[in-house]
């Protein structure tokens, strides 16, 4: 880690996306509109599983204000035998998934678009268009799913030698576990059981698209990633990436939602189509209906340890949803659910399992809540068998520096330890608890990720700095950037403007996404920095006429050093940039790189509730999470993410769930009955923060945003067990099935 | 899309007339929280709004004697809300009316709106119908009063014929040594449904119950008044034994269904909590005035 003044990290400077969020002006991708523009909407399936035996489009096209209707032959196919990988989707399921062909394989599930002068008149259209069925079989839940009489949702995909609707299995073995459950004196084994949940953004997926004559086409739209949108925008039109310009608008959540593309591609090819500009905005119903959630699951978790409190053996299976094509996040709960711990002999599995549901999206460290779900819960019971101290517990188990992973890497220096001992030092672990309130304590731990990321930092003339990077900022790395080049360059943080560059002006920049955009950026910024303060130094030397090995620069100047130290005034940023003409031209400069070194992220959170015991109710009365944040670049936004995954883990054990009918519909389509907290639901949710940096990253950095996420849904169903004691084995934790335990039957 | 025509009416005379010409196709606008969803969602699509805000009578609170308030139908929770003494008189009516929806909402949405809606979960109405609160209802053929406990129909359906509009809700004068109470169980703080509302209205005289009524919404198609449920609780101290019996009568009057919002099983359940919830709250009131 550089040696730093830190005059700028570390301080919770005013956000620069805040002014214009506050007053309405920030540009939302449906906030775009252009001369000409049209309209597209999307038909989708009425049926949660059908095989499509036709679709009649006259009807609908001779609709007056009708310009183009698209079907599946419209997007470019990509044959069931022969994958393509595009980060985690694979585009053989990303072509079905925007345009179903053979077979609809979810309600909501898109089958044909149409575009018409107005929005009115294209929904009529979609109205209009005549679609035969041959209506099949459906399995919602896992358990149908993987009966063995289940309808197959697809014929290719076997397991065991038969066609299944299991599509993948992932396993991490360490030791060996029969011998290891051999040496236990206490075993607890236990199954679990939670719903898909949404990410709830609050704006909704959208999208302008327009093709010009030439064929080049721009897209405005709200993602986490403007280079993934324009490379599957490519793959499923065959447009070159060249002639695709994706355009980042502000994002008004995403969550990992949005790391996939469901409208550009069908607003592209209308647009191809009318030779004008398309617009299509989903709604909040066919966002929830359509759109990626979470993945439901089951487990069996099961641990043993010795009277000493040593865990000698671990094992999870799991059980994810999928949604209608394979890709459910088993690596996140495999991989991380038995992570914070040091435990000789482990097992985990997990099984991803198609079903009659919209196709799962990333979701805050996707797998891993649903893997410390279980886990963190067995490891309450053996403490409680052991009675021991639940952190205690933890804290003889804890990973450490050189520990070796279930999931394989050896860790490198972290602060899970640091996270627990605060816990236990914590005024909250050792309030009093009132009647009827309990407390839950659990941990987490998610990878992070590195990837590519590219900056460019400009010098402007009068001597002020723009730095260009390729992210969407969804959780304040504009912010974090400023910081960084103020504290590098030496100047105050005002003069840094941070920008998102479109796929045209900035090099190639991976999704926002794996808690990895502040630990990618700060690398290439940084880069691009120490690059443009050599530049600096030389242009110094010029005006000097001197070595420009004798200048250093401090304090946003270059100041004469060694022999030299004192013979001349010290040149400031804008002094230099002012005679950038005469002594070399234009000053600035970019850096790209796969970056790499992130490590992980470890949580532990403390959690108080109350229940109302004749109704069931939980409430939540006191939280805190702690976290090894590796360095806080701009602490306001670290808390923020922290408290916003809180929140989100206390929706996920409480109240949230995808409720489908006994016709296979999504039931819960609106905010009213898919019950996301409200403000008042919610405590103050505490943070403390942690930094043990991240010694493979100059300022530090670990991912942030995702870890908040992993511990709660175990933290609060310890809770709950505190408070009436009895347990509940699924989520969410609604007021009748709580009543249900409480009354015991 | 089909047009809508917009009108403002400005006498009742004008509404009920518009109202009836339109032969079914019209609807009235009070705060528009559930119409103007219901309309951008396809769910309605009145060819006709006729605005009823614009007219004084159904704007207008009114203390027409001595603790005896007639309150029009269009008027918004956040005006009701500024009314002292209603609020004193009424803080179970109140506590129901201010739940439905955030401070937004408060702005528009009014009682007569709740009621009319027609939901079998409306806040106010369980609260209406223990007030013992009358609907004044003005139509082609002039005006006519009905008890909000046989205001409803079943859900969505109301008493209220083609051309005829609620005009005020009439509260009986105010006992003293009287109070009420609202409940509602929902999973969530705020902006939530309510799985079962419970309202209650009951005097003391001496630690004494001499008038009671309760009601519960959410449990049945309609809205109910729990005759016999609040029958036995007159001539008691309300003591817990009582409070038992009248838990049981109200969860023997439930009979909702079950959705995602609520078992019948949990739902009914919860009508006995809530109501002997209520009550004390309402003992509480009294005692504490
Ligand atoms: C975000 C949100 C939260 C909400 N929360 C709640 C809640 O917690 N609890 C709850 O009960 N409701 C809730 N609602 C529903 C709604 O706000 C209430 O039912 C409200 O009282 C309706 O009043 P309004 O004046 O807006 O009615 P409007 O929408 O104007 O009218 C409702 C219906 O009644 C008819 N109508 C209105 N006035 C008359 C009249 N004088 N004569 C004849 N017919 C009439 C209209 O034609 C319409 O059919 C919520 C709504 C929203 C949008």
């Amino acid at each position: 880690m550089n040696e730093i003044s830190n005059k700028w990290i570390g301080k919770n400077t005013v956000r620069p996306d805040g002014a214009e969020k506050v007053t309405g002006r920030a540009q939302y991708s449906s906030d775009t509109t252009m001369p000409g523009m049209i309209w597209g909407h999307v038909l989708r399936s009425p049926h949660p599983h059908a095989k499509i035996i036709s679709i009649n489009t006259k009807k609908a096209e001779a609709l007056a204000g009708v310009k183009s209707v698209i079907t599946s032959k419209d997007i470019v196919d990509f044959p069931l035998d022969t994958p393509v990988i595009l980060g985690i989707q694979d585009m053989r399921w990303m072509c079905r998934n925007v345009m179903a062909r053979d077979k609809v394989l979810f309600h909501g599930h898109p089958l044909a678009a149409v575009a018409a002068t107005t929005e009115a008149i294209a929904e009529k259209a979609c109205d209009l268009i005549e679609v035969e069925y041959e209506i099949l079989p459906w399995a919602i839940d896992i358990e149908d799913a993987i009966k063995d009489d289940a309808p197959i949702l697809h014929d290719h995909i076997q397991f065991n030698g038969k066609p299944s609707n299991i599509a993948g299995t992932l396993e991490h073995k360490k030791g060996d576990i029969e011998e290891g459950f051999a040496k236990a004196d206490v075993i607890i084994e236990k199954h679990f059981k939670t719903e898909a949940v949404h990410q709830g953004y609050l704006e909704t997926h959208s999208c302008l698209v327009s093709v010009a004559a030439d064929g080049r086409a721009t897209i405005w739209s709200s993602s986490q990633g403007q280079f993934m949108v324009r490379a599957m925008t490519s793959f499923l039109t065959g447009i070159p990436q060249s002639n695709i310009r994706a355009i980042p608008a502000e994002i008004g959540g995403g969550f990992g939602g949005k790391t996939i593309v469901y409208l550009e591609p069908l607003a592209t090819v209308l647009s191809q189509k009318t030779g004008r500009p398309v617009k299509i905005v989903m709604n909040r119903e066919d966002t929830m209906r359509a759109s990626g959630p979470t993945s439901g699951s089951k487990s069996t978790i099961k641990i043993g340890a010795t009277n000493d409190g040593k865990i000698v053996a671990a094992q999870g299976i799991y059980y994810l949803q999928a949604g209608a094509f394979p890709g459910s996040p088993i690596r996140g709960a495999a991989g991380c659910s038995l992570a914070p711990y040091d435990i000789p002999n482990a097992h985990t599995f997990g099984y991803d399992v198609v079903s009659n549901r919209s196709k799962v999206a990333a979701y805050r460290a996707p797998g891993a809540p649903i893997g410390a779900y279980g886990v963190e819960c067995v490891l309450d019971e053996i403490a409680e068998a052991l009675k021991m101290c639940p952190l205690e517990l933890r804290k003889i188990n804890a990973a450490k520096e050189g520990t070796k992973a279930v999931h394989g890497p050896v860790f490198p220096k972290m602060g899970y330890i640091e996270t627990l001992d605060a816990a236990i030092n914590h005024p909250h672990y050792k309030a009093p608890l009132g009647k009827h309130q309990g407390r839950g304590v659990a941990s987490g731990f998610w990878f992070n990720a590195g990837g590519e990321s590219s900056a460019q930092l400009n010098i402007t003339e009068d001597g002020n700095v723009v730095v260009t990077t390729g992210h969407p900022d969804i959780g304040g790395s504009r912010a974090s950037i400023a910081n960084i080049t103020a504290e590098l360059l030496g100047i105050h943080h005002d003069r840094v403007s941070v920008l998102i560059g479109d796929t045209a002006t900035i090099g190639y920049s991976n999704l926002t996404g794996g808690s990895r955009v502040l630990f990618a950026s700060a690398m290439v910024v940084t880069e691009s920095a120490q690059i443009v303060i050599n530049q600096l130094k030389q242009r110094a030397a010029k005006i000097w006429g001197i070595d420009e090995d004798a200048i250093e620069w401090e304090n946003g100047e270059a100041r004469p050093a060694g022999d030299n130290a004192g013979k001349f005034a010290p040149l400031t940023l804008a002094e230099i940039a002012d005679k950038a003409t005469a002594t070399g031209g234009p000053i600035g400069a970019g850096y790209q790189v796969n970056t790499e070194g992130a490590e992980g992220g470890f949580a532990t959170h403390i959690c108080d509730v109350e229940v109302d015991m004749d109704l069931g109710i939980v409430r939540v009365k006191r939280y805190t999470s702690i976290q090894d944040v590796g360095k806080a670049i701009h602490p306001d936004y670290v808390e923020g993410q922290l408290q916003g995954g809180c929140a989100q883990g206390i929706g996920w054990a409480l109240s949230e769930e995808y409720i489908y009918n006994k016709d296979g519909h999504l039931d819960n389509t609106g905010f009213l009955d898919y019950r996301m907290p409200v403000c008042s639901d919610l405590p103050m949710l505490d943070t403390v923060i942690i930094e043990v940096p991240n010694p493979k990253h100059p300022q530090g950095v670990r991912g942030v945003g995702e870890v908040p996420l992993v511990p709660p849904l175990a933290a609060i169903s310890n809770a709950v067990y505190q408070a009436i004691g009895k347990r509940s084995y699924s989520l969410p934790m609604s007021p009748p099935k709580v009543l249900k335990i409480i009354e015991g039957n | 899309m089909s047009e809508t025509q917009y009108l403002a009416a400005k006498t009742i005379d004008e509404a009920v007339t518009a109202h009836s010409k339109a032969n079914g196709s019209a609807r009235f606008l009070a705060g528009g929280t559930d119409l103007l969803v219901q309309i951008k969602s396809g769910i309605k699509k009145p060819k006709l709004v006729i605005d009823i805000k614009k007219i004084v009578e159904l704007n207008t609170i009114k203390e027409v004697s001595d603790n005896e308030f007639v309150v029009g139908a269009s008027v918004s929770g956040a005006n009701l809300n500024r009314n002292n003494k209603f609020t004193k008189l009424w803080p179970g009516v109140i506590e129901a009316f201010r739940l439905i929806g955030s401070e937004q909402i408060q702005g528009r949405a009014s009682l007569g709106g709740n009621l009319c809606n027609g939901s079998p979960a409306g806040d106010s109405v369980p609260a209406l119908i223990a007030a013992g609160c009358i609907a004044i209802i003005a139509g082609p053929d002039g005006k006519k009063e009905i008890p909000i406990e046989n205001f409803h129909k079943g859900p969505g359906k109301t008493v209220l014929e083609n051309g005829e509009m609620l005009v005020s809700l009439k509260f009986p004068k105010r006992e003293i040594n009287s109070s009420d109470a609202y409940l509602r169980m929902t999973p969530r703080t705020e902006m939530d449904i309510a799985v079962v509302g419970c309202g209650v209205n009951i005097t003391l005289e001496n630690n004494v119950c001499t008038a009671a009524r309760v009601s519960l919404g959410a449990v049945a198609p309609t809205p109910l008044l729990i005759k016999d449920a609040s029958d036995i609780m007159i001539g008691t101290d309300l003591n817990s034994d009582i409070l038992d019996k009248v838990a049981n009568l109200c969860i023997k009057a439930c009979n909702p269904i079950n959705d995602k919002r609520g078992t019948i099983d949990y739902r009914t359940k919860v009508a006995g909590v809530l109501l002997k919830r209520s009550v004390l709250i309402a003992i509480d009131r009294i005692k504490g005035n």
